[in-house]
């Protein structure tokens, strides 16, 4: 299947410029800064893991750049154009799954190329062909109420990419799913990725999570969050849950772990919504 | 001691249900029939129900029935339908827009809480005609509870699946009908039941004060002329049709939200 123009090459388009960025939510007196002072660049089909603590400003900056939040200061540029306002280039998948529920599966993937003007048979084609990618073929005519939790991020994801986006971002997609479900869900990702390449930002607080799926883990401070380190990770692709025992993944998570470590006596904070307070 | 209920068949509770039913009406023929007399309330000039069946079947075979329920049906279609299109225009304006807001919900909310029975005088004075101001009556009866079910669905719309129709590549109209107003549908469908309750409700009563046929004039006229089986007629007429029209309701609601029955629907 060809999902991209076959002229773009698929490692020319997607890269991610965050400079300077900072964020600021609340209105008045409650207003505060959720991020400071991001600076960081997403090459071209990289899989970023976003890793920090709970209200560290990690998905408000996925928000900012789904463009559904404006940022305060600095500059947030996918493939050198200003991110101005929402736009099907830049492909969101939430927490909890945002599934019209009055849409048949088929027509909530199709949703994106209605909106474009392609013609019924054309985007129902098209729909057809990315659910059998993500495994979903035979469930086209269900509504969302009627799949499994899994299933729900897998249309979700199939919504997104048929858009062609430049870049993918995820907003802790599986953290709502039970363990079996999450870990067989992060490799259907890895899985759909491989087919259709695309720069993926995924937000995450699960540590585990993160070094099974990213190339690079941005780990974040809490509150207002800042870059504490870039762990670029030395697996192999294509991966498969055994790796979690490796020395050296579990070397990496001891060092995870002691980045994120929690000063004694400390609450962890509200976990804050891409799209504002 | 733990009570034990146990569980009958279906066939027997429908037997059940149907003797209650039964039990009633026997009731009401003793009452009538002996003239009882309760002190504040009197059997003595309620008809039996014998009576009220020849009524009801001699009403069935002269020509004024279709005369005064298609009167009603007209009055009813014409009020509540200008209601529903003025209503569920009005609820997305208010819904959507802080300005529409801002300048349409102060005197909606000043007329509201006048119940639409008490604009009867003042709509007979407004309109040329009765058979205008008995629509509007039925009319300003069914706005308000459309009007405020629009709204409240409309207001409170998911506002991660208009984030999400945004980053799909939807525009301000393709927002407003395809995720919009399925959001609000069943909270716009309450307001639509509502609305045929009450708009039946004041167009009854109406009637009873100017009409000229309709299903509420024949009940009135009945009690002036002293035809007391032919009220109880009126009356489980005006029944029949209020649930016969909600029942329509119903069932078209469920068949244009087929998502919210999704085990039977596929």
């Amino acid at each position: 299947m060809n999902i991209r123009v076959a002229d773009v090459d698929a490692k020319s388009v997607g890269r991610i410029d965050i400079a300077d960025v900072s964020i600021s939510l609340g209105e008045g007196s409650d207003a505060f800064e959720a991020v400071s002072g991001l600076d960081f660049a997403i090459a071209p089909g990289e899989l970023v893991c976003i890793l920090g603590p709970s209200g560290c400003g990690k998905s408000t900056l996925l928000g900012a750049l789904a463009g559904h939040l404006p940022i305060t200061a600095g500059r947030l540029e996918i493939d050198g154009q200003k991110v101005q306002g929402p736009s099907p280039d830049r492909g969101m998948v939430f927490q909890q799954h945002t599934l019209f529920p009055w849409k048949r599966v088929r027509d909530n993937v199709a949703f994106g190329p209605k909106m474009r003007g392609l013609a019924r048979r054309e985007r129902d084609r098209a729909a057809d062909t990315i659910l059998k990618l993500v495994g979903l073929s035979g469930f086209e005519a269900f509504y969302p109420a009627q799949l499994s939790g899994g299933m729900q991020q897998r249309v979700e994801i199939a919504r997104v990419l048929i858009n062609q986006p430049r870049v993918l971002l995820m907003d802790e997609p599986f953290s709502a799913l039970d363990a079996q479900t999450r870990a067989m869900m992060q490799e259907v990702l890895l899985d759909i990725l491989g087919k259709i390449p695309t720069t993926t930002v995924f937000v995450t607080h699960d540590i585990d999570e993160a070094l099974f799926l990213a190339d690079r883990i941005v780990v974040m401070s809490a509150r207002p969050g800042r870059v504490i380190e870039d762990v670029v990770l030395p697996f192999a692709r294509p991966r498969s849950h055994d790796l979690v025992t490796e020395p050296e993944f579990v070397r990496l998570k001891r060092h995870v772990m002691q980045l994120l470590r929690r000063p004694e006596g400390s609450e962890p904070l509200a976990r804050l919504s891409p799209l504002g307070v | 001691m733990a009570i034990v209920i146990q569980a009958r068949p279906a066939g027997i509770r429908w037997v059940i249900r149907g003797l209650s039913i039964l039990a009633c009406i026997a009731l009401w023929q003793v009452a009538s029939t002996t003239h009882l007399n309760l002190g504040i309330v009197t059997f003595r000039n309620v008809p039996p129900p014998v009576e009220v069946v020849q009524s009801a079947v001699a009403l069935f075979r002269s020509p004024k029935l279709t005369a005064h329920i298609t009167s009603s049906l007209w009055r009813v279609l014409a009020g509540y339908g200008a209601a529903v299109v003025i209503g569920v225009i009005l609820g997305f304006a208010i819904g959507r827009s802080r300005a529409a807001s801002d300048l349409l919900l102060p005197p909606l909310e000043l007329l509201r809480p006048i119940p639409a029975v008490a604009w009867i005088p003042l709509s007979i004075l407004m309109f040329p005609s009765s058979e205008l101001s008995m629509i509007y009556i039925t009319f300003i009866g069914a706005l308000f509870p459309i009007v405020l079910n629009t709204v409240h669905g409309v207001a409170n719309v998911d506002r991660r699946l208009v984030a999400s129709a945004r980053s799909l590549g939807a525009g301000g109209f393709a927002i407003l009908t395809q995720v919009v107003l399925p959001d609000a549908a069943p909270s716009i469908v309450t307001g639509l039941a509502i609305g045929m309750g009450t708009s039946w409700f004041c167009l009854v009563t109406a009637e009873m004060i100017s009409g000229q046929f309709g299903i509420g004039y024949y009940t009135w006229e009945a009690y002036t002329l002293q035809n007391y089986a032919d009220i109880i007629v009126g009356m489980l007429i005006i029944g029949l049709l209020g649930m016969g029209s909600s029942w329509l309701l119903t069932t078209a609601g469920r068949l244009l939200m087929p998502w919210r029955n999704p085990r039977v629907a596929r």
